[in-house]
């Protein structure tokens, strides 16, 4: 089984958010960068498939040199091989047409993305790229298992989960619950130094068009201060959701 | 030209997001010019969306489609928007309309912007505002196709009220064996629960909860309040809740009216899951925890002591209100 899982380079979940240049981009000084969260439960799963079931797995990202760092540290998790496409990932459809060149160029049987990164939270990549190649799609994927080309998968829904049975060549949206916390890899120092020499292939990216843009980035206005409540006189907490905030 | 919904359905009734769509897409067709057209899948109560603005409806009776698939719902609505020579589709983000927007928009050749909030900005060039960066910030985003897929957040516009006149009308678009190609094998849903993503009032446990024992004060304030439970991520990676209660950023969104925060810190990741919700309470032994600084209401104090209490205060209001 040949599996590409798809990493998107994000800024650490405790970033501060700001923006320069009038507003137009994200403000990248002092940020640390991480592989997406969704992203890193979907690399676990694949290297448990590559573990147990002999399967390669390629990791690829949509993004300029400076996500080079990112791609290295899922090799020193355990990847075989990466692929950086080398653009500006300007908007999902646009991400979702070069995953879709890469993976029709490397015959992959099963396709591994986060179901939203925790940037642009625009939770369309998966989809737009199963439904650029007509592959089977299954999103907010928590379990799956591959046997020959059948695949069982749970997918969480609101207030429950549904079990699918289906086929590859399939793509899943991943997300919390694929993997146990506990089965995330930090790099030892191994496969910190055996990522030095895995192959890294840069590829140029395909035409596509805008279909959107950014254009401008704001901040939610501060907040006022919070309204203290004394623990005796919990009627006031009850009056204020009732009266104040109107919401019981 | 009219605006296409999709009025999503949940045991044969409206879920409540079908009329803020409803709400959403009036007011947009207003400045548009147009009409708001709703598609229904086995749901025969059409007329409740007439209140909400939808002036027509297109009711699709399939027995097919009982149970939701991504890849047949995208196709019908491909179909429905073909029909109406619709130029804006708008869904909501509930996990199934997120589910399908992604092939609709391959489907429809459309520009798609998700996780939308308030009205357009401009619709020439069309513009909306979105969360981004986990509601640490707002994006504004053009889209430049003919034919566009907007997501609206939850509960970000609320339900307003616009009567028109409907008419409903039976809508059979071809199905094939492709769109099936997902089977679904069992659904299970908890009963007698309000779902995190349904819920108006969300009541949620950390760690100062102290063990899994003591969750039934996060329950009983729950029933109390006829709020959905969840909680920290610390709590489900100690397995004392399940991962599916778990929210945050890397957990479960919510944006509900109104989040009880009972031992939970305040974490950036935590907030950040949760920070779209209208109004947010915090009840928490530490006055330097910085959910106070987030936190609309605050309670310092044991939250052994404070939520007995508040789930009496609350049947007393309850019995009154």
């Amino acid at each position: 089984m040949k599996i590409l899982v798809c990493i998107s380079h994000v800024p650490d979940t405790t970033s501060k958010i700001n923006f320069t240049n009038g507003d137009t981009e994200f403000d990248t000084n002092g940020v640390q960068y991480v592989i997406n969260p969704n992203d890193e439960y979907g690399l676990t799963r694949a290297i448990s498939f590559q573990e147990q079931q002999g399967a390669t797995v390629t990791v690829v990202n949509v993004g300029g040199p400076e996500t080079e760092p990112t791609l290295r540290k899922a090799l020193a998790i355990g990847a075989n091989e990466a692929i950086r496409v080398n653009a500006t990932p300007t908007d999902g459809f646009f991400v979702a047409k070069q995953l879709a060149e890469i993976i029709k160029n490397g015959n992959y049987d099963l396709v591994i993305a986060g179901k939203e990164s925790l940037d642009y939270n625009g939770g369309m990549v998966p989809g737009m790229t199963a439904g650029i190649l007509d592959f089977n799609f299954l999103n907010s994927c928590t379990n799956i298992t591959v046997d020959g080309t059948n695949v069982k998968a749970i997918r969480e829904i609101d207030g429950g989960k549904e079990t699918v049975s289906t086929t590859l060549p399939l793509v899943i949206g991943a997300q919390k619950g694929l993997v146990e916390e506990k089965d995330l890899r930090i790099p030892n120092m191994r496969g910190i130094m055996t990522a030095r020499t895995k192959p890294l292939t840069i590829s140029d990216p395909v035409e596509a068009p805008i279909n959107t843009k950014a254009v401008k980035f704001e901040k939610p206005a501060p907040k006022s201060a919070v309204k203290l409540v004394s623990p005796d006189n919990l009627d006031e907490l009850i009056n204020l959701l009732h009266n104040e905030a109107k919401v019981i | 030209m009219s605006i296409l919904i999709y009025a999503e359905s949940s045991d044969g009734k409206f879920k409540k997001v079908a009329f803020e769509l409803a709400s959403y897409a009036s007011k947009v067709a207003e400045s548009l010019g147009t009409t708001v057209t709703a598609l229904t899948i086995n749901n025969t109560n059409s007329d409740e969306l007439a209140q909400y603005g939808v002036s027509k409806v297109l009711a699709v009776s399939n027995e097919k489609l009982n149970t939701f698939t991504a890849k047949a719902y995208a196709d019908v609505l491909k179909q429905a928007a073909e029909k109406e020579a619709s130029k804006l589709v708008i869904l909501s983000s509930s996990t199934d309309s997120i589910y399908l927007s992604s092939l609709l928009a391959v489907n429809l050749n459309a520009g798609f912007a998700s996780n939308v909030v308030g009205l357009p900005i401009s619709t020439s060039p069309f513009q909306v505002k979105r969360n981004a960066f986990s509601n640490k910030a707002f994006n504004i985003t053009e889209i430049n196709t003919e034919v566009k897929i907007i997501a609206l957040a939850k509960n970000s516009y609320g339900l307003h009220e616009n009567s028109a006149s409907l008419t409903a009308e039976d809508f059979n678009p071809s199905l094939n064996d492709a769109d099936f190609s997902i089977h679904i094998d069992s659904v299970e849903k908890a009963t007698g629960k309000v779902a995190i993503a349904d819920a108006d009032i969300v009541v949620s446990g950390g760690r100062g909860l102290k063990g899994p024992e003591n969750w039934h004060l996060i329950e009983d304030l729950a029933s109390a309040l006829g709020a959905a439970t969840a909680c920290s991520k610390p709590v489900s990676d100690l397995g004392w809740r399940p991962h599916s209660e778990h929210v945050g950023q890397t957990g479960k969104p919510v944006a509900t009216n109104l989040y009880i925060a009972v031992g939970i810190s305040g974490a950036i990741q935590h907030i950040a899951g949760i920070n779209a919700s209208k109004v947010k309470v915090v009840i928490n032994n530490d006055p330097e925890a910085p959910f106070f600084k987030v936190a609309d209401y605050g309670v310092v104090g044991d939250a052994f002591e404070v939520v007995p209490k508040l789930i009496e205060k609350i049947k007393a209001f309850n019995a009154q209100h």
